[in-house]
This record gives C-alpha cells, sequence and structure tokens, in this order.
C-alpha cells in the first residue's frame, strides 16, 4: 500500500523525525490559512500524489509571499499532473502540502528496504541527494552507502555511524542523524514497510537533518496487523475496477490492451499475457482467480473483465488441479448466463475432469470457443479482436 | 533417484485440521505420500482419519519420527509454525500458506541460519517426487514417474502447465517443486539446481521463473559454472508493466532490473534454452533432452 508524503510524515513526527513545520489543504483558502500559520517566507505548495517526479511536473513550488501561495495553490489544486510515474494520462491532484522552506546546506539520500537476496534490512545512503537514485546507482555506485541490519539484532549504533561517517557529515550533526536513522528503522519495523525512502533529506544551516521528502510503501501482506493504516488509504489514487476487484479477493491489474483474459495463478496468467501478445494481441489486463476460484468469483471477474470498454474478446485460461475443470466449467456457464456475455469467449481448460469439462460447455448453447492448448486458445483469440 | 523427498518421506503436517490443511492431506494420502501426523494446537488426541494430532510438533516428532513438515497455518501464524518445525529438528519444511509478512519472513530466514534444514517455499504449491511422495497441493496425474527431468520453479498453475506438456511429450519427472513467489523464501534456484546436477536419475533440468528480484540471473552465474546437464528455461512476465505487483509479492519490476527480457538474456548467455512461447515448451524440451 502507498500512502502520501503529508501522511508520511505524520508517521514520521509520532516516531520523533524531524520534518518542516506544515499541513494539508485541499482548497486554496486552506492553503493560505496554512501559510499565515506558519508566518514567514518561503513556504512550499507540494502536489500530493502517489507518484514521484513532482517537481519537474510543475507540482512543487516555492512561494516568496502569500499572494505567491494563492497562485500556486489555484494551479496545483485541480491540475493534472504528468510525471514519468504517472503515465501519460497523468494523475488530478486533490490536496498540497503546505510547508516551512528551509535554508538548506546539502542534500541527501536516504532509504530502508528488505534485501531479499541477504535477508537483512538495508539502509542505502548517499551524499548525492535530490536526484534520481537509480540513476546514481548506474552511473556512479560508489556513491551509494549500503548498511545491512540482521533482523534479529535490530538497528545498533554502529549501524548508524557507519552511515553518518559515510555520508561525511559535520559532527554537529552526527547526533541528530544517528537519532533520526534510528528512529526510522524502528518505524519500518513496526509498521511493515516495504520502503522507507527521504529524497532529499536535508543538511540545513545550522547543522541539523530533516526529512523533505518522505514515501513510505508497507507490506500489504502485513496490513491485516496494521488496522490503523487503513485510514490512509486513498481510492482516488487506485483504479476503480482494481478496488471493485479488491472486494472479491481477486488479483486484478487494468492494462491498455483489447483482450480480456482470466486465469488461475499468478505465474500462470503473467505467463497467458505474454502468448497473447506473441500471437499478435494485447493483453486488457491481469487477472488471478487464484487456486481456489468458486463460481461466484468467475461471476465477478467476467463483470469486472467485462466493466472495461476496451475489451473484445476474453481468453479463459485454467490449469485444473484440485479446482477440478467440471466446477469450474459450471462456474463460467453460470457466470455467463447471469452476466451476459456480450464478446467472445475463448476457453482452454485442462487437468483433472477435463473431458467433462469440455463436455459441459460443449452443451451451454453459449457462444464460447473452446481451444485445445494455450498456442490454439492466444491464436483463436487474437484472430476474434483483430 | 530424486531430490529432496522420495517413498521414505515421513510427512507431518501442520495446521491439518484447517480447511485446506485437511483436503490436501487427503489428496496426499491418495497419492501414497507417508503423512504420519498432524499438528493442531489443542486438538491433540483426536485423529484427522487414520492421521494422529498432536499438540506441538516436537511430541509429534518423538512419537512419530516424523522427518518433513508441511505448513497450512494461515499467515499471522505461518513464521511461529515454520520456526516451531525448526526447533522440532525437522530436515525439510514445506510452507505452502500464501500471504506471510515479509518481515516475518526475513526473521524466519535468519533463524534458520546454519541449522540442518531446509525450507521450501513459503507460498509454493510444494515438492512431488511422482510415483513416490508429494508434499503439495499439485495436481498428481499430471505428472509422469521415472525421470529423467528435474522441474523447478518459482510459481504453482505454471508449473503445472509446464509439467502437463513434458508428461504430453512423454517426458517423465524426477522431481518437481515450486520454490514459491515470494520475495524472501528458503530454497532457491541454486539450491535446486545443485541437487539436480548432483542426482544421477536427473538427465536435465526445467527451470521456470517470473519478473522481480534477481534469482534467475544468479541460478544462470551458477550454471555457467556448475551444471553440466541441459537446461530448458521460461520467463513469465514480458508483458508485465513496471512497478505493479503481479499477484505474486515478488513479481514487481523496478527500474531496468528484474525485467523478463533482461532474464531472458543473461540465461541465453548462460546456455540456457530459453523458451519465448509457453505454447511450444512441450516440444522444445522434447528437442533438447530427447537427443
Amino acid at each position: 500500500m502507498k500512502i502520501h508524503e503529508y501522511q508520511a510524515k505524520e508517521l514520521f513526527k509520532k516516531f520523533g523525525v524531524p520534518v518542516p513545520e506544515g499541513g494539508v489543504a485541499f482548497s486554496t483558502s486552506e492553503a493560505k490559512g496554512l501559510a499565515e500559520k506558519l508566518g514567514s517566507f518561503p513556504v512550499v505548495v507540494k502536489a500530493q500524489i502517489h507518484a514521484g517526479g513532482r517537481g519537474k511536473g510543475g507540482g512543487v513550488k516555492l512561494a516568496k509571499s502569500m499572494e505567491d501561495v494563492g497562485v500556486f495553490a489555484d494551479q496545483i489544486i485541480g491540475m493534472t499532473l504528468v510525471t514519468h510515474q504517472t503515465g501519460p494520462e497523468g494523475r488530478l491532484v486533490k490536496k498540497v502540502l503546505v510547508e516551512q522552506g528551509l535554508n538548506i546546506a546539502k542534500e541527501l539520500y536516504l532509504s530502508i528496504i528488505p534485501d531479499r537476496s541477504t535477508a537483512q534490512i538495508v539502509v542505502m545512503a548517499s551524499e548525492a541527494g535530490g536526484m534520481d537514485i537509480e540513476e546514481v546507482a548506474e552511473k556512479t555506485p560508489e556513491k551509494i552507502i549500503k548498511v545491512y541490519i540482521n533482523p534479529l539484532q535490530g538497528i545498533q549504533a554502529y549501524h548508524c555511524r557507519e552511515a553518518a561517517f559515510g555520508l561525511n557529515l559535520p559532527a554537529a550533526a552526527l547526533k541528530p542523524f544517528n537519532a533520526m536513522l534510528n528512529s526510522l528503522y524502528r518505524l519500518f519495523v513496526a509498521y511493515d514497510c516495504s520502503l522507507l525512502e527521504i529524497n532529499p533529506l536535508v543538511l540545513t544551516a545550522d547543522d541539523t537533518v530533516m526529512a523533505l521528502d518522505a514515501k513510505v510503501n508497507f507490506d500489504d501482506n502485513a496490513l491485516f496487523r496494521h488496522k490503523d493504516l487503513l485510514e490512509y488509504r486513498d481510492l482516488d489514487e487506485e483504479d476503480p475496477l482494481e478496488i471493485e476487484a479488491s472486494k472479491f479477493n481477486l488479483n486484478y491489474i487494468n492494462l491498455d490492451g483489447n483482450v480480456g483474459n482470466m486465469v488461475n495463478g499468478a505465474g500462470l496468467a503473467m505467463a497467458t499475457m505474454d502468448i497473447i501478445k506473441l500471437a499478435g494481441a494485447e493483453p486488457a489486463n491481469f487477472l488471478d482467480v487464484g487456486g481456489g476460484a468458486s463460481a461466484e468469483m468467475v461471476e465477478n471477474g467476467f463483470r469486472i473483465i467485462l466493466s472495461d470498454k476496451n475489451v473484445k474478446g476474453i481468453l479463459i485460461n485454467i490449469f485444473g488441479g484440485i479446482l477440478r475443470c467440471d466446477v469450474l466449467a459450471q462456474g463460467v456457464v453460470e457466470a455467463a448466463k447471469k452476466t451476459g456475455i456480450s464478446v467472445p469467449v475463448v476457453v482452454r481448460m485442462e487437468g483433472t475432469n477435463v473431458e467433462e469439462g469440455r463436455r459441459i460447455l460443449a452443451e451451454s448453447g453459449l457462444n464460447l470457443t473452446t481451444a485445445v492448448d494455450l498456442k490454439d486458445a492466444a491464436r483463436k483469440v487474437a484472430g476474434i479482436v483483430k | 533417484m530424486s531430490i529432496f523427498v522420495d517413498k521414505n518421506t515421513r510427512v507431518l503436517v501442520q495446521g491439518i485440521t484447517g480447511r485446506e490443511g485437511m483436503f490436501h492431506t487427503r489428496q496426499c494420502i491418495e497419492y501414497g505420500t507417508k503423512v504420519v501426523a498432524g499438528v493442531t494446537p489443542g486438538k491433540g488426541g483426536q485423529k484427522m482419519d487414520d492421521v494422529p494430532v498432536f499438540n506441538t510438533v516436537k511430541n509429534a516428532v518423538a512419537e512419530t519420527g516424523a522427518n518433513c513438515g508441511m505448513i497450512f497455518v494461515p499467515p499471522p501464524f505461518a513464521a511461529d509454525a515454520i520456526m516451531e518445525a525448526v526447533d522440532a529438528g525437522l530436515r525439510l519444511i514445506v510452507a505452502i500458506t500464501e500471504g506471510i509478512p515479509v518481515l516475518d519472513m526475513l526473521r524466519v530466514k535468519n533463524y534458520m541460519q546454519g541449522k540442518p534444514v531446509r525450507l521450501i517455499g513459503p507460498n509454493c504449491p510444494g515438492i512431488i517426487t511422482p510415483g513416490e511422495c508429494k508434499v503439495g497441493i499439485m495436481p498428481g496425474p499430471t505428472h509422469m514417474p521415472g525421470g529423467p527431468i528435474g522441474v523447478v520453479s518459482r510459481s504453482g498453475t505454471l508449473t503445472y502447465e509446464v509439467v502437463h506438456q513434458l508428461t504430453r511429450e512423454g517426458i517423465g519427472q524426477t522431481t518437481c517443486l515450486g520454490i514459491g513467489g515470494d520475495p524472501v523464501n528458503g530454497t532457491n534456484f541454486i539450491d535446486c539446481l545443485e541437487a539436480f546436477e548432483k542426482d544421477p536419475a536427473t538427465a536435465g533440468i526445467v527451470m521456470v521463473g517470473e519478473i522481480g528480484g534477481s534469482a534467475e540471473e544468479d541460478a544462470a552465474a551458477f550454471i555457467t559454472g556448475h551444471v553440466t546437464k541441459p537446461v530448458v528455461g521460461f520467463i513469465a512476465g514480458l508483458t508485465a508493466p513496471p512497478g505493479r505487483r503481479m499477484g505474486h509479492a515478488g513479481a514487481i519490476i523496478s527500474g531496468k532490473s528484474g525485467t523478463a527480457q533482461s532474464k531472458i538474456d543473461v540465461m541465453k548467455a548462460s546456455g540456457i534454452h530459453v523458451c519465448e512461447d509457453l505454447g511450444t515448451f512441450g516440444k522444445l524440451c522434447a528437442e533438447v533432452f530427447g537427443g
């Protein structure tokens, strides 16, 4: 799960991580009110969307007067912000973060992530702050410091020192930096974060450190023990079809093509998308109905695929294992009758009780095309949408 | 011959009285697996069909001599279940459970460091030595006993698809296993490649990967130096959009690394026969392994 910068900063505050004074505004008058409270200029007005690269897209402005605040808030709230992470369609901005400008001496980079290959939690830091870290990693990897922390041991003072000295911080900034990193690690573990990133982390003119930016992502698998985070979920930032799918425990991702597809299992679903493309068509979605799909799940899957108006044909690819093909065929038939499927459907089934499953589909009287294998299925559905 | 499990494997099921645990335990027994014990805290002394149920893994091992655990415990309690199995001295633990938090798995993995135990999974279909022993949720009849091909995969149903195509070509399997779709797992590709290379009954290896992480790249590097048997590979996710989680938590491409194309390029460079059209996977295997 992703959250907004202003929400991440709320969490930072809770854990004692220094952030600039400020707050979130949903309108120009609210933005002005916040600036008034801050009492001095400059003030930064930042678009709040779940995507990076906001500055380059014109979503971050430095206001030197109250008039500026009004102009910028007016511009940003309601704008469609396009960044390298939003795609060409961009994202509608509904709120801005208004915060105090800082006297910046140096911009740094800091992040915490779980490292899958070493099974450690890794702190990454760099003096090359404010830049695209992937670019830094590619061009000047020596500028990135990595400190590995065994999760059973937890963060120790020497871990913090290693990062601090690696960043060449002035002596006066060591203590505040170490305290900050310690707090960030505690936050990371306490909330099962999958990513915590501050870019830039700033060293101010008076030798203290502050999180100028804040990005926090959470492990979806751990949300069951962090019910308090659910209020941070912003449905405006999610695809409406994906929200609908998540209600039925369906793994759905909306894509640009016109071949809808429904598959059991994530790996097979990805491979099915690939083979659709190989046959000369484009997948309209990723949809994994899971190993234990019920007739009800198949029905909801159909409904969601069909509410995507780009879909011109559907491919169902089911490898019946524990879930028998006859049970699935029954589900498909029920769903087709209830939802009234308006586009051609190609069904490819394999595995347990496949003959019985194929018979049910053939005798259903529905406009279903059966395929003998995966290749045949992809070819047939690509032929339909051409 | 086979790797990790065979007809002598004595299986203990954690979470045996749950809906999934019960169903799949029965399927495994029907396939011929020796399921000797079950564990459900608070239900010790009962039986699941003919299988005795115990309160703790330690008791179950002491009473039945189980040496392999299969875990169906729900995600919030799964890390605890794995560590209990480790402490009870099981040599092989197969965690089927999907959705265990990453930080839990990081702790488990570090806890297991240096202990004489292998974890397969989590979030995996399990392991099968066709005709001998099935510790998992895969459809038994899709498999063909007798070898000579070993199959290792990060996926579930995609593995069934691949095995189905092998069987259809008349190519049997020594052992097939899924190492799981999570970012942090117990056994990796290299562990399996090493075991298949050593197994005299295995003549060739199938490796099925997907986008995200660098497990396939690491495996390819290992194959270059250590594997003499032919390897056929497949990578799912050529069309996956970057930054999105495609069902498996591990399947996220970030930046340029972890894409299907970069994996395919590295695998080809290390001599793996990479199949780029899943529809022809069986045929390619027949060509590569048939000669």
